[in-house]
């Protein structure tokens, strides 16, 4: 009996280990970052077309319609893996997707679309990274759903995947009306 | 090259860790005293590739290397270089290195400290550390490389967390750190001392400067951290019981325990399973806090990325380390006995409730951090546990502890005979009731129910503590560090209960929206807000607000606290600005733009403030002063001086 009580730490030690190894069993579902936009009116902007800088780009123009809003950059290597993923988006032409190319002016984003396709139905260009202060942007790539109200409805924070696309932004879209072709 | 070069340094350490540990576990066990020699050269080599791989990471660092992929992260070309520097702990992956850094930085010393003592327990207490640094390196390469490349690099940098873009915190991690890592010493002696299957006095001797060294780090750590707390998150507190707060103040609790425990086993020989069991747990509180800042179990502003995967590993880590010496503990404990006995009134006994009231604080701080978890878990949906619990519970084991303290040091070793200081205590208590009501009711004229009492025992502390040594010093005795060192953190630890009263008691909050032109008064003082302006620093810009204060009308000073809203991070950060004003903090904190020229702000005034880190410093120090006594210099396994330093035990007892 005397010696038993020296084995009490290590049995509270063992209980402690199994509540941890819960938490760690669910904690991946906590580790997504949540954006304050969600639910909220996606932010407005004005910003200049990246192939055509004499049109702009404006939110308001967007009004109507659901569309996917894909912040991306050619100095940011996880947009160039999820490049791959937004060409085959496009392909499917379920949902406009508008990129947003951010703080690139010293790079070449025209020639970096020329050499691996364009994904996006329009760019706007963000040089000074003003406008995405206002999507709460940490850190390039980040995807946005917004409906047909202006509702940012999901974000994602990171490379693009056909499963994520698939579970997280088809799964939220509203059944096509009509298939276009 | 020079991250490869460093990453290559760091595989090198692992096995040189490897070694370290094998050799100086393994070694004694089978008496092979050629393997026990080789543990001292694997120690060195282990340090020479560990402050390489430092070095190389800093310097890519300084050089704006973004191919890197944590400097891409955590810099940026536009940070000052002090920044650039300090951004190397600035985040998970490197934060671990430095936490293997200084670990080696210790064993180091305690490789140079060992050769006084026997040689084969001194290649124990060394092997163990390297089973822990050999843990903590096999995470960083398998989970959290600082060194792994950005193919292609980023032209620039995702910056340092603006809310690290601080003096303060710069310096912090480091130090805490030290006082972290510190307590694996006192953990490695524990755990050498079970694996022989012996305990003496001579042991805890040892010990004592290793773990007192540690501890006064981990003051000054957890000090500087909420000093950071109070000026630069603008949230106005100096401690938020917030997860990652509590993981240090755990193992300081635990800590400050053992240091006590140790100095009964030190000098009296009893509490052996006891003081070894509180030198595993300060060390598993260590480790456990480290896992719940990297494994994102706990949610806390202080946290770091989640990533599941490192908190696997962490826990597999935990298990072997914590659940080993743990098995060791309850294999070997109870072998060791106690024989001598002691009085209810005497020291021994005044340090147990000492010890037991310190871990029921831990304990109830344990149980508020993981019980968040715990619910959780058991899908009982998310609790959240706050100030309301914490402050209470905390306040029911510390407040019976601090008058223990003031009755404690009186106390002598084996026989009580408090009765003799009867008179002496008494006196100490009234001066301490009168200086307390003073205090509460003639200079800040209310207060809550214990607000007296806490002040009472705060001075009371503070009184009899000084009562002891000038009593030596108007006698011409001399004074041991030792004693020295106790008195002043005992000073400190008044001071502190005393200051944390008169904050918590007394402080002014009020919360306004002023347009520009518009005061308000809180206190004696008067606040008028001139407007905002834009303001523009070297990679943020924001709004510069100019309050002006007055004091019975006569003008005081101006405050200019700030939004700052960072470019490359788009975070924005609260400038709280503070002015010390007779012993009084004032502080304001810019909130919303209310639009229209009107702003929310905050105001503080807090009385005291400054002297709750001041009183956590003073504490610190009493550890440092303790340190320097000649004992833990000349203590050797020699009999001869054996007998000195009983006569210094016997000078101690009287």
């Amino acid at each position: 009996m005397n010696r038993l009580r020296f084995l009490i730490p290590l049995g509270v030690f063992g209980l402690l280990v199994i509540v941890l190894a819960i938490g760690i069993a669910r904690s991946p579902d906590k580790g997504t970052i949540v954006s304050p936009l969600l639910g909220k009116p996606a932010p407005e902007f004005s910003l200049p077309n990246l192939l055509d800088a004499s049109q702009t780009v404006k939110s308001s123009d967007l009004r109507g319609r659901w569309y996917v809003f894909n912040v991306w950059g050619t100095w940011c290597f996880a947009c160039r893996e999820e490049h791959n993923t937004l060409l085959e988006i496009k392909h499917q032409a379920v949902v406009p997707l508008i990129g947003m190319d951010w703080k690139d002016a010293e790079n070449d984003p025209l020639g970096y679309l020329q050499q691996s396709g364009n994904p996006y139905d329009v760019i706007a260009a963000d040089k000074d990274g003003r406008a995405a202060i206002d999507w709460g942007v940490y850190g390039a790539p980040e995807t946005f759903l917004v409906n047909d109200k202006g509702i940012v409805v999901y974000k994602y924070v990171g490379a693009m995947t056909r499963q994520v696309w698939e579970k997280e932004f088809l799964s939220r879209l509203p059944p096509r009306p009509e298939s276009k072709s | 090259m020079l991250p490869e070069l460093g990453q290559f340094a760091l595989i090198l350490a692992l096995l040189l860790s490897g070694l370290q540990a094998f050799f100086g576990i393994f070694g004694p066990m089978f008496a092979r005293d050629r393997w026990v020699a080789a543990v001292t050269p694997a120690v060195a080599g282990q340090f020479v590739m560990l402050a390489t791989s430092v070095a190389c990471l800093i310097y890519s660092f300084i050089s704006n290397d973004f191919s890197v992929l944590y400097i891409a992260e955590n810099s940026n070309s536009a940070l000052p270089l002090f920044y650039r520097v300090t951004a190397m702990w600035g985040a998970h992956e490197g934060s671990l290195l430095l936490w293997i850094f200084i670990l080696s930085c210790w064993t180091v010393a305690v490789s140079i400290g060992v050769s006084r003592m026997p040689v084969r327990f001194g290649a124990r207490v060394l092997g163990v550390l390297g089973v822990v640094s050999f843990g903590f390196l096999l995470f960083t390469l398998a989970t959290s490389n600082p060194f792994t490349r950005l193919d292609p690099p980023a032209p620039d940098g995702r910056d340092l967390n603006p809310v690290l873009q601080d003096p303060a915190l710069a310096i912090h991690p480091p130090i805490l750190y030290t006082g972290y890592v510190g307590f694996a010493v006192a953990f490695a002696f524990a755990c050498a001392a079970m694996l022989e299957g012996r305990l003496d006095q001579q042991w805890a001797r040892w010990t004592r400067p290793w773990t007192t060294a540690a501890w006064a780090f981990l003051s000054c750590g957890i000090a500087l951290g909420s000093w950071w707390a109070y000026y630069e998150l603008g949230w106005g507190g100096y401690w938020f019981w917030d997860p990652v707060e509590n993981a240090s103040f755990m193992p300081w609790l635990v800590g400050t325990a053992l240091i006590h425990s140790l100095a009964v086993t030190d000098k009296r020989g009893l509490f052996k399973s006891w003081t070894l069991l509180l030198a595993v747990l300060a060390f598993s509180l260590s480790l456990l806090g480290t896992f719940l800042v990297r494994s994102g179990v706990l949610v806390s502003v202080h946290s770091f990325a989640a990533d599941p995967r490192r908190g696997i590993f962490i826990l597999a880590f935990l298990v072997i380390m914590i659940g080993g010496a743990l098995t060791l503990y309850a294999w070997r404990a109870p072998k060791l006995k106690s024989q001598a006995g002691f009085d209810l009134s005497a020291r021994e006994s005044f340090l147990l409730f000492n010890n037991i009231l310190l871990v029921i604080a831990a304990a109830t701080v344990f149980a508020g951090t993981m019980a968040p978890l715990i619910s959780d878990s058991l899908g009982l949906g998310t609790l959240s546990v706050g100030a309301p619990y914490f402050n209470p519970t905390f306040m029911l084991s510390m407040l019976p502890l601090t008058a223990l303290v003031a009755l404690g040091v009186h106390a002598n070793w084996k026989r009580g005979r408090l009765s003799e200081k009867q008179r002496m205590l008494l006196l100490t208590l009234i001066a301490s009731v009168v200086l307390a009501c003073i205090t509460v009711f003639a200079i800040y004229s209310h207060g809550k129910i214990l607000t007296p009492v806490a002040a009472t025992l705060g001075i009371w502390i503070i009184l009899t503590s000084l009562v002891d040594p000038i009593d030596r010093i108007r006698r011409n005795m001399s004074l041991s560090r030792s004693v020295l060192g106790m008195t002043v953190a005992h000073i400190g630890l008044g001071l502190f209960v005393l200051s944390l009263t008169t904050v918590e008691s007394f402080t002014l909050e009020h919360d306004v929206s002023l347009a520009k032109g518009a005061s308000t008064a809180v206190g004696a003082y008067e606040f008028r807000f001139d407007g905002v302006k834009s303001i523009e620093g070297p990679n943020y810009q924001g709004v510069g607000g100019t309050v002006t204060v007055t004091r019975h009308g006569e003008p005081l000073t101006t405050l200019y606290p700030e939004k700052r809203q960072y470019y490359v991070q788009h975070t924005t950060t609260t400038e709280a600005a503070i002015e010390m004003h007779y012993g009084s903090n004032v502080l304001v904190a810019l909130g919303e733009d209310l639009g229209a020229g009107k702003w929310s702000v905050r105001i503080q005034v807090r009385p005291l403030v400054n002297f709750v880190w001041l009183a956590a410093f003073i504490m610190a120090m009493g550890g440092v002063v303790a340190l320097t006594d000649r004992r833990y210099r000349v203590a050797t396994t020699a009999g001869a001086e054996d007998t000195a330093v009983t006569g210094v035990t016997g000078e101690h007892a009287r």
